[in-house]
């Protein structure tokens, strides 16, 4: 349904060019959700801002690739296309629901816009639309608090409001970006939970953005794990964590406190991610590698396939010179 | 060590009474690691600024070494508060941007020493930065020079400057990605082996404080629900918010 | 440090050589300045214009208060070292405007340096103080604010013998209540940033905390608002100025000469060119270098 090939941004700043997405591929399809998933900075949600066109330019600007919804190209597309594929075929969620509320107007006002831009439907329709979306998001007198201010809500009631927003011109594609992060483990499962549900219910595609691998496993269908700008491995859910195929995905998991013996010292990667300004000839994560070879730092790696839907840029991996899974 | 007893913060806002801290008791034995979980707005931050006597309390009585701090005079506490020392959730913002490395750490040591040469502070400031994993060459930089990992070790050397016997950690490692995390987890476990150090680690996140704390605290609106060994707490809990609590950790082993 | 540094287990830990000096945010900022034109620019014009006030009336060869009967209303460049022409007194033109820089200047720097400092310590203790204290101090702002400013000015103009002195100090007095509101402001939100809760965990002093931790990171608004203050303390001496109520005769201010100048503009339109060209020029520049600090100091709102 959505197929991006190539997507390359970057941000032309006073310290240099920052290669902040560098051939960025993946695709998702109808129902499906995948995750993106990278440490702050890797580029994931550039990725994302580049599909939508709200990347701010300058600094930034989309350098090259496609990005295919149907027959329509988002990154050639003209800002009035993009005005009518955003909120409607495409909508977004953040990490933050504060900031994309606004605290002025009340949520109904804020949820049947999109109606009556979008679907020119009568005010008075829109409301009991906007209504229905309340209840199947799960707020308690949906008809009573439609007319209340967003900081009248709760967190995670906030965030119930923003899905129930994104999804009420049934979109074909949902980008969440850190839907959860700043909310507590009980309320990130409800509302986890809810995203899950409605998109059975909708038959939506899913993107999900996020630094939190445990998140990912359990909503996501397949996944890209990014570094500094590049995927460096692409695989379905189950294989990602039973057989990763590249070490920073390995690193990664095995950095989790909860997948560690309590009291031996915990797996770290040292060092610090890659200065995005300087050019760098070889695998973006080969200086925090522990298999590293001269080879891998100088040789751009590429991603090849690995196994039945799965892909890794690990060179070494590849030929079979390393084992990940032990 | 420390010890907590009976210990109420409240606040006014409003003609409401907010009981942030309700009623806490707890004590932390020398060289342990507290854990001390809980949701947003569940009083554990309230709780450790009344600890590190940011916050005073409505109520009860704090002891560190059995000596009460509650009876103290401002000047006796400010003294006193060198024996311990906090480490801040977000690293962009417990740091004075407009101090470089070497003088915040300075002005930590000169806290415990005051008499200290320059020399001498040159090489302490040095020492102290490698032992938490900085080169001692950039000295010289301001916080905004650096990542978000290292100024947390630097905030953590600037905890430890004074010589402290208690390390108060509200979420040091939250603000921090996956891969930087542990290296600060590592990090902190190491310096409370190594310096003899007791440490109340404050966090949301069970799994962390499970790797990390000797013992579990869980706290609710304001109480303490629950307390005990880290594995009892994970594996056996008692209270039936511990239990709503680990059911909501998301799992990556599900899948192994 | 000149020595290279042992550890006290007799490792080498490091040799002051080696040693990477940091960028501060001053340095920061100064270098983004540096990079806009404009502000580079206006700060060139605007040290010129003081120069010029300030060393000017030394070396011309008339006073400002000089007159010349036969040479009334000479249009510029038309007699002797007249350059700008003179008044309908046969004074010199460019003298006087280079004193009214003085005059002018003088007010805006003077005038909002008194806000400056008063604004400053005000906002600072009553921010970082907090409590009732903070509510009461800011009432009185509050209170002071209601007073017609102009008004009261003029009253303070006409009561007491129009000292020039007096006017410095009276703009300085109401400039300085959005100072402290500013530093107020930016005071009580840094007073709950974490980097104040580990200075007070360190045990310091509250006045170390205030001069070390809160006024070096309060100091950019202050001068972004600075250089905005300053060309509006000018703006405002010339409004008195024009209604009379300024600088007397023979003194000049840009502000008097603007008056005198549109007064026979009709027939000797230089009288208000010229001075109001300096004054327009200081007023575009300082206004140019204040966005210029704001986008240097505060790098958020900077493109990158």
């Amino acid at each position: 349904m959505l197929e991006v090939t190539d997507l390359r941004t970057y941000f032309h700043t006073r310290a240099g060019i920052v290669r902040a997405v560098d051939g960025v591929s993946f695709s998702v399809e109808k129902g499906q959700t995948i995750g993106i998933v990278g440490e702050s900075g890797c580029g994931k949600s550039v990725t994302c801002y580049s599909l939508l066109g709200l990347i701010p330019t300058p600094p930034g600007r989309i350098e090259g690739g496609r990005a295919m919804l149907g027959e329509e190209d988002l990154l050639s597309a003209s800002e009035a296309t993009m005005r009518k594929i955003r909120g409607k075929r495409i909508s977004m969620i953040f990490q933050d629901p504060m900031t994309s509320l606004n605290p002025y107007l009340r949520i109904s006002t804020q949820l049947i816009e999109p109606l009556l831009i979008h679907e020119r439907m009568e005010k008075k329709t829109a409301l009991h639309r906007a209504i229905e979306a309340l209840e199947e998001v799960g707020i308690p007198d949906a008809s009573e608090r439609i007319r209340s201010y967003p900081h009248e809500f709760s967190g995670g009631m906030r965030q119930r409001v923003m899905i129930a927003m994104a999804l009420i011109t049934k979109p074909e594609i949902l980008i969440a970006d850190e839907p959860t992060t700043a909310l507590d483990v009980t309320v990130q499962k409800q509302i986890l939970d809810l995203i899950k549900t409605r998109q059975q219910t909708l038959g939506t595609a899913v993107i999900f953005i996020t630094h939190d691998l445990a998140v990912v496993s359990n909503v996501c269908d397949h996944v890209y794990v990014m570094y500094a700008g590049k995927v460096v491995e692409s695989a379905p859910t189950t294989d990602l964590f039973s057989a990763p195929e590249h070490p920073y995905t390995r690193a990664l998991q095995r950095s989790i406190p909860a997948i560690q013996e309590k009291g031996e010292p915990l797996y770290t990667i040292e060092g610090l991610p890659p200065d995005l300004t300087k050019p760098m000839d070889g695998c973006h994560f080969a200086p925090r590698c522990e298999f590293a070879t001269e080879e891998c730092q100088t040789v751009a790696p590429t991603l090849q396939s690995a196994g039945e839907h799965h892909e890794t840029s690990c060179t070494r991996r590849q030929r079979g010179e390393i084992d990940l899974i032990h | 060590m420390l010890r907590v007893e009976n210990l109420c913060t409240h606040f006014h806002s409003k003609g409401k009474t907010i009981r942030a801290v309700d009623g806490v008791s707890l004590s932390v034995d020398r060289g342990e690691i507290l854990g001390l979980v809980g949701e947003s707005g569940c009083g554990k931050s309230t709780l450790s600024r009344t600890i590190m006597q940011l916050i005073p309390p409505t109520s009860g009585k704090i002891f560190l070494e059995d000596r009460d701090l509650s009876g103290l005079t401002p000047k006796e506490i400010r003294r006193e508060r060198l024996n311990f020392q906090m480490v801040f959730q977000d690293p962009y913002a417990s740091l004075n941007p407009r101090m470089t490395v070497f003088s915040a750490l300075a002005e930590a040591l000169r806290r415990r020493h005051p008499n200290l040469a320059k020399d001498d502070l040159s090489r302490e400031v040095g020492t102290l930065m490698e032992k938490v994993g900085l080169a001692a060459r950039f000295m010289k930089k301001y916080p905004h020079e650096f990542s978000g990992g290292q100024r947390q070790r630097i905030a953590i050397a600037r905890a430890l400057a004074p010589e402290p016997r208690l390390i108060i950690a509200d979420e040091p490692v939250s603000a921090l990605d996956v891969s930087i995390q542990s290296q600060i987890i590592n990090l902190l476990m190491n310096l409370v082996r190594e310096l003899d150090l007791t440490m109340l680690f404050i966090s949301h996140d069970l799994s962390v404080v499970h790797y990390i704390a000797d013992r579990i605290a869980v706290m609710q609106q304001g109480r303490l629900v629950e307390i005990g060994s880290a594995d009892q707490v994970m594996h056996e809990p008692e209270h039936d918010y511990t239990k709503t609590l680990l059911e909501a950790i998301p799992r990556v082993a599900e899948h192994i | 440090m000149t020595d290279p540094v042992i550890n006290p287990s007799g490792k080498l830990l490091l040799r002051p050589e080696d040693i990477e000096q940091g960028t501060s945010l001053w340095k920061d900022a100064w270098h983004r300045l540096r990079k806009n034109r404009m502000a580079v620019a206006s700060l060139i014009i605007l040290i010129l214009i003081t120069v010029l006030s300030i060393f000017g009336p030394m070396v011309m060869p008339y006073e400002y208060q000089d007159q010349n009967q036969g040479l009334g209303a000479t249009p510029p460049l038309q007699a002797g070292a007249h350059l700008f022409g003179t008044d309908e007194l046969g004074r010199d033109l460019l003298t006087r405007t280079l004193h009214g820089g003085r005059v002018s200047l003088g007010v805006g720097l003077i005038a909002t340096l008194t806000a400056l400092i008063i604004g400053v310590t005000y906002g600072a203790v009553s921010g970082y103080l907090g409590g009732r204290t903070d509510v009461v101090m800011m009432r009185i702002v509050d209170i002071l604010y209601a007073i017609p400013f102009t008004i009261f000015v003029i009253v303070l103009m006409s009561v007491f013998d129009r000292d020039i002195k007096l006017l410095f100090l009276a703009i300085g007095a109401v400039e300085w209540l959005t100072m402290a509101r500013i530093v107020r402001a930016q005071v009580l939100s840094l007073s709950k940033q974490e980097f104040v809760e580990a200075a007070l965990s360190l045990g310091l002093h509250r006045v170390t905390i205030i001069f070390r931790y809160l006024i070096p990171n309060v100091l950019g608004p202050v001068i972004v608002y600075t250089t905005l203050t300053i060309p509006a303390v000018m703006l405002f001496e010339s409004i008195l100025s024009f209604l009379g109520l300024g600088v007397q005769a023979p003194m000049s201010s840009w502000g008097s000469l603007i008056k005198d100048g549109s007064e026979k503009m009709d027939v000797y339109p230089w009288l208000l060119l010229f001075p109001a060209m300096f004054f327009s020029a200081t007023l575009f520049c300082l206004n140019f270098l204040g966005d210029g600090l704001r986008d240097a100091l505060d790098p958020k709102s900077s493109k990158d």
